[in-house]
């Protein structure tokens, strides 16, 4: 039953990755979701870790670690586990651009 | 040839028509394109909206918001001004910093749209043209379906929008005598912020244990159960207010009577001394100018890629007014997330690109349980080509394992980064 989900949702995953080109804009797009929390590109206002300008290894591994249950966290851990592999490297690579 | 505005219009008509792709240019960044954008409503949505417009066309689109509003005043926090714990100015912020984007503000009440003309009209007779517009109004309240209700908001607040509100129910609170009761009616999902009636129910029950304890907290749920965060509450309400708040499910009610403050319920009559109801909702009445019938006659049925009312070309809704995809949340976080759905959208469409294929928001709404400890439920949703909505990353997002004083400053630190992501 959890097997049969899983493969469902790699399924919708697929097709969406292939039935249209990517949006040129989409790290952007992606990163954007995280403002709320770590600012503006990135540029955290206080209380949280600004990721503008961080090394794009470093968030790769840090999210990964959350992920992976590796790194404790009181909310990393949930949203990493909602980005794929490309989706946090497209973010960490944003963020890494920004000054 | 096809002017711009008649291309616009061409391009809109086909993203409604959900042939996304065809007739648009390829995947290069197009330079961004100008074209006037007006925003309805400078809340959650439509603040970030404006701002993200702004900075992601790189001040090419001119953006025109209106707010009836002279100061955005948060819901999310405005339970801590309830409690005692902050003030009305914690959580006001200016407009200033949106001018200083570039975007125009106009401070006055839309009353009208004509979707066809493209134009929205004022109270005041001024009239705005736009090539798209972006609908962020909020919730309306349905006292009406609450007898006794209608017109009694001072008597019985709601503080259900952050304001004037918010500071009378603290002033109701603060009035009230130790041994007092305080009943908080939460109406039938869905609502405006699920956990935010529990989440008033223990910052309220903390001010009391503090100053008052011998007061009751009684929560009329018109729901079966607690809507979210359960385990998590029930630690608070079964906890250190085991002996203050009393949960009761299933209680719709049916009339108020605004001079004894009494809640009349199927079974039951409860007389109270601060007498909170937060009425039934439904999406910010502007909605009806757009002419589309409404889901459940309350909220706007979009199509997710672009964010556009279905059957209300060039008009972009976000925020607590849609009818919202699979368990996504009436929230500040989620608007200001749709919101940046909508922004890129609008830029990819005036610059006759087809919206992202593949759009994904994240919610997190921190609740506390006392002036400073907090906790969250987060989730993560991405668009399902075959299914046409946004639906929930499998295996993501989660709620904390029990408040934290680290949430607490977390949350609050949430608020600070989310106010300025939008007005700043
Ligand atoms: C007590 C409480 C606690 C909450 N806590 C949280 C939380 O912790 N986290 C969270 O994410 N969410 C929380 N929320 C929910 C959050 O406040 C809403 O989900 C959010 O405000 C929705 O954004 P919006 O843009 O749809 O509407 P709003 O933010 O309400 O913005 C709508 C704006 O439009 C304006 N407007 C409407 N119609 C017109 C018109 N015709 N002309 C001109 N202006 C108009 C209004 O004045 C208003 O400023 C809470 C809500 C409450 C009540
Ligand atoms: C709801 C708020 C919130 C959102 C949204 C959020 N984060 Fe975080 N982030 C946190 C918190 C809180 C921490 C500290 C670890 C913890 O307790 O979870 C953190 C820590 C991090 C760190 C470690 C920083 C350091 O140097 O220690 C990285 C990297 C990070 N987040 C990346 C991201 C990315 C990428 C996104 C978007 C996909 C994101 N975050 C979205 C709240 C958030």
């Amino acid at each position: 039953m959890k097997l049969a989900t899983a493969c469902a949702v790699l399924l919708i995953v697929g097709a969406t990755a292939t039935a249209q080109a990517q949006d040129p804009n989409l790290a952007r797009n992606l990163a954007a979701t995280c403002a709320n929390c770590h600012g503006t590109d990135g540029q955290a206002v206080g209380g949280m870790e600004t990721l503008a300008g961080m090394p794009a290894e470093r968030i790769v591994k840090k999210v990964t670690d959350y992920r992976s249950g590796e790194l404790p966290a009181t909310i990393m851990h949930q949203i990493a586990k909602g980005y794929t592999d490309e989706q946090i490297r497209l973010i960490a690579d944003y963020f890494a651009a920004r000054k | 040839m096809l002017n711009r505005r008649e291309f616009l219009k061409s391009a809109g008509a086909t993203a409604a028509a959900g042939a996304l792709g065809a007739g648009f240019a390829g995947s290069a960044i197009a330079a961004p394109a100008g074209g006037h954008v007006v925003v309805i409503g400078g809340g959650y949505g439509g603040a970030t909206a404006a701002k993200y417009l702004r900075m992601w066309s790189e001040g090419k689109v001119k953006v025109t918001l209106v707010e009836r509003q002279k100061q955005f005043i948060s819901c999310p926090i405005s339970n801590l001004v309830v409690n005692g714990a902050r003030q009305l100015s914690d959580i006001t912020v200016s407009y200033d910093g949106l001018k200083g984007r570039g975007v125009e503000i106009v401070h006055g009440e839309v009353t009208a749209i004509d979707v066809a003309k493209r134009r929205v009209k004022l109270a005041d007779g001024t009239a705005l043209d736009y090539d798209r517009l972006l609908v962020s109004p909020g919730i309306d309240f349905l006292p009406e379906e609450v007898g006794g209700l209608a017109g009694n908001e001072e008597q019985i607040p709601h503080a259900w929008k952050a304001g004037p509100q918010t500071v009378l129910l603290r002033k109701q609170l603060e009035d009230m005598k130790d041994g007092g009761v305080f009943a908080l009616h939460i109406p039938k999902a869905p609502y405006r912020c699920p956990p935010g009636p529990y989440e008033r129910a223990c910052v309220v029950a903390d001010y009391l244990m503090n100053h008052k304890p011998k007061s009751k907290v009684l929560v009329l749920d018109a729901n079966p159960d607690i809507q979210s965060k359960k385990g998590l509450f029930l630690q608070s309400f079964n906890g250190r207010y085991k002996d203050m708040i009393e949960y009761r499910p299933d209680s719709a009610l049916r009339s108020v009577d605004a001079t004894t403050r009494t809640a009349e319920l199927e079974f039951d009559k409860i007389r109270a001394d601060v007498l909170n109801v937060l009425p039934p909702m439904r999406a910010g009445r502007i909605v009806d100018q757009l002419g589309v019938a409404l889901l459940n006659e309350r909220w706007v049925d979009i199509e997710w890629l672009s964010m556009e009312a279905k059957g209300a070309p060039n008009v972009h809704v976000v925020g607590d007014a849609i009818f919202p995809a699979p368990t996504m949340p009436k929230s500040g976080h989620m608007a200001n997330q749709h919101a940046k759905v909508a922004a890129a959208a609008i830029l990819n469409l005036l610059a006759g690109q087809a919206p992202n294929p593949d759009p994904l928001v994240m919610n997190t709404c921190y609740s506390f349980v006392d002036a400073t400890n907090a906790m969250h439920v987060a989730s993560v949703h991405r668009y399902s080509a075959e299914k046409k909505t946004l639906l929930p990353v499998e295996g993501s997002g989660g709620v904390s394992t029990a408040a934290s004083e680290l949430e607490g400053k977390y949350a609050l630190a949430w608020s600070r980064n989310i106010w300025a992501d939008m007005l700043t």
